[in-house]
């Protein structure tokens, strides 16, 4: 087993991890991170596809993906994160069923 | 090819515009986003003029081709979308000049967002490889949403929060797929992973990661359920932005995938699963949209509907049946003829929001007397919707129709037809309402003129795109990737 197959499996379970608690949490903070969870781990999954040979050069074109989609994580996390601000304002609250739609 | 680089300015104008429009306060806004609307739209003709002139215009920024630069491309199918996008971006525009009129900083913040919304669009549809598409559709979802917000009511919040939420998991799904195409064939090149994939289970997972991903944006039944709350609750022309362009670019994204890049796969059984959804859409959104009390949620459920016939295009165009080429051409024509009338629509719930402070439909009663202007526009939306000839939904309904039966699937002719009708009973209970006189104390209104024309110029637009029908066509034939049947008469007759 190779290391960069060790650090795309593990990336690949980082992700589900995220996954799975994006899907579960009700908590919309909780919701977040778990999202930011589900991110890291594909990128992880990503810069590990770099080592395209072993001992060979190492391919520069998921770093620059990665490092783009980084940018664009965290871009949409504060937006995430001044919403829920305004949410919370509003409501009180920081789940989705508390009140009724409408 | 010099000429290339006329393909950055859509994008450019309108991000460099609207990130200037952040630091800017005052009158000053509102003509600099005139002079941006028109500038965008004019450039966007220009790429479509010259495309349909010449040939596909390929750029690759700052000199670094493929793999490593970026390549802008458009074809016909760009052109096609980019024209739409130029149409309903220009009218959206000069309607908001009127609707955002007070000079409040809140108001203003919407040119900013709409012209970074609106190059995200454009660069959306020049990308040339899918990892741009990923950037693009960020840039679209991360332009959406705050103007979503931009409503300021709690239900406007709460449905962009849901948005937002939802459209994230949809762009780490499509990441995860680019990640799995580029590390299987080393390309991300639209043109050269065609060449290049071959039919594996790393081809599929990607497929899967990335249709799915982008069918949560595209909001196709039954992951639509985002939508008729964002759309309803956000203010009438961001609205218009969202059911009209961005649902329509998430779309494109979704063909340009399954026809350009994954022709090699076998897709048979996938599409027939993507075809049953769009038949649930049509139903479903159609069923709801009757039932619903207010206008735009009435016209929300309407968008949910029709995306479900742009989504038939998969089982119906299969290149291996001679003549099913038609249903490519149709679903196009479809597309932008429910965008124009979905604009349209929006842009009307909202003059009559702004003029009577509500948009339910019982309480509507009348307004056919009191604004006719903007009911006939509304109604003339409702004929594309329905698809009535002369509308370009009619067109399009026709070819869709025609390739089901080409392709001996009738059982998607059935469904369409039944939500022509679904269409024919949502619209028909709105113009009721609005053809019922009114009360005789009724107060008397006004609607401002320049929304008022402005809508009615889309709803215009909308039932003679039927005319334009061969032009648009002849465009789209511009490196298309499957062969389209010329347009004549006797081409749609069964």
């Amino acid at each position: 087993m190779s290391t960069s197959l060790i650090y795309a499996l593990t990336g690949i379970v980082i992700a589900g991890l995220g996954l799975f608690h994006y899907l579960s949490q009700r908590n919309i903070l909780r919701k977040i991170l778990a999202g930011n969870f589900i991110g890291t781990g594909i990128f992880l999954f990503l810069v590990s596809s770099a080592a395209r040979q072993v001992d060979g050069p190492i391919d520069p074109v998921p770093h620059a993906l990665v490092l783009t989609g980084i940018v664009v994580a965290v871009s949409a996390t504060a937006l995430l994160l001044a919403l829920v601000c305004r949410y919370h304002d509003e409501t009180g609250s920081l789940t989705f069923d508390e009140e009724n739609d409408e | 090819m010099t000429h290339s680089s006329i393909l950055i300015w859509p994008v450019l104008l309108p991000l460099f515009l609207g990130t200037v429009m952040f630091l800017i306060r005052g009158r000053s806004v509102l003509l600099l986003s005139l002079a941006a609307a028109v500038g965008t739209a004019l450039t966007s003709f220009n790429v479509c003029r010259i495309v349909h002139q010449s040939s596909t215009l390929i750029h690759e920024v700052g000199g670094w081709g493929a793999p490593l630069g970026i390549v802008l491309r458009a074809d016909g199918l760009t052109a096609v979308m980019l024209g739409l996008s130029g149409l309903v971006g220009l009218v959206i525009s000069v309607y908001s000049l009127t609707y955002f009129k007070s000079n409040s900083r809140k108001e203003h913040l919407f040119w900013p967002i709409w012209l970074l919304l609106w190059g995200g669009l454009n660069g959306l549809f020049i990308s040339g490889d899918i990892f741009n598409l990923y950037v693009t559709l960020e840039l679209v979802s991360l332009g959406a949403i705050p103007l979503i917000a931009l409503a300021g009511t709690r239900n406007a919040i709460k449905a962009s929060l849901r948005y937002l939420l939802l459209a994230l998991l949809g762009s780490m799904s499509y990441l995860f797929g680019v990640g799995l195409l580029y590390m299987r064939f080393g390309v991300l090149d639209l043109v050269m992973l065609g060449n290049v994939i071959t039919p594996d289970f790393t081809a599929y997972v990607a497929l899967a990661l990335m249709i799915g991903g982008l069918i949560i944006k595209a909001a196709l039944f039954p992951m639509h359920f985002w939508l008729p709350p964002a759309h309803s609750s956000a203010p009438a022309p961001v609205s218009a932005a969202l059911s009209g362009l961005v649902v329509t670019a998430s779309f494109y994204a979704i063909a340009r995938l399954w026809f350009y890049a994954f022709p090699a796969l076998e897709l048979a059984k996938l599409s027939q699963l993507i075809g049953l959804l769009g038949c649930g859409a049509i139903l479903w959104g159609g069923w709801q949209a009757i039932r619903q009390e207010r206008l735009k949620t009435l016209v929300a459920y309407s968008t949910v509907s029709q995306i479900g016939y742009l989504f038939l295009v998969f089982p119906l165009c299969n290149t291996a049946v001679e003549g099913s080429g038609i249903a490519w051409s149709g679903c196009i024509l479809f597309a932008v003829s429910h965008a124009i009338a979905k604009a349209c629509a929006f842009l009307a719930a909202g003059v009559f929001i702004k003029v009577y402070g509500h948009d339910s439909i019982s309480k509507l009663r009348g307004a056919g007397r009191q604004l006719p202007m903007v009911t006939l526009a509304f109604a003339l939306a409702g004929v594309s919707l329905m698809g009535l000839p002369p509308s370009g939904g009619f067109f399009g309904k026709w070819m869709l129709l025609k390739a089901a039966f080409v392709t001996g699937q009738w059982g998607y002719g059935v469904v369409m037809v039944c939500g022509g009708l679904l269409a024919f009973c949502y619209i028909f209970r709105v113009l009721e309402q609005f053809m019922t006189a009114p009360d005789e104390n009724a107060p008397k209104v006004k609607a401002p003129a320049v929304m008022t024309y402005s809508v009615l110029l889309l709803a215009v637009a909308a039932v003679s795109l039927g005319f334009f029908t061969p032009v648009l066509l002849s465009v789209l034939g511009v490196d298309s990737p499957v062969s389209l049947v010329s347009f004549a008469p006797e081409a749609l007759l069964p």
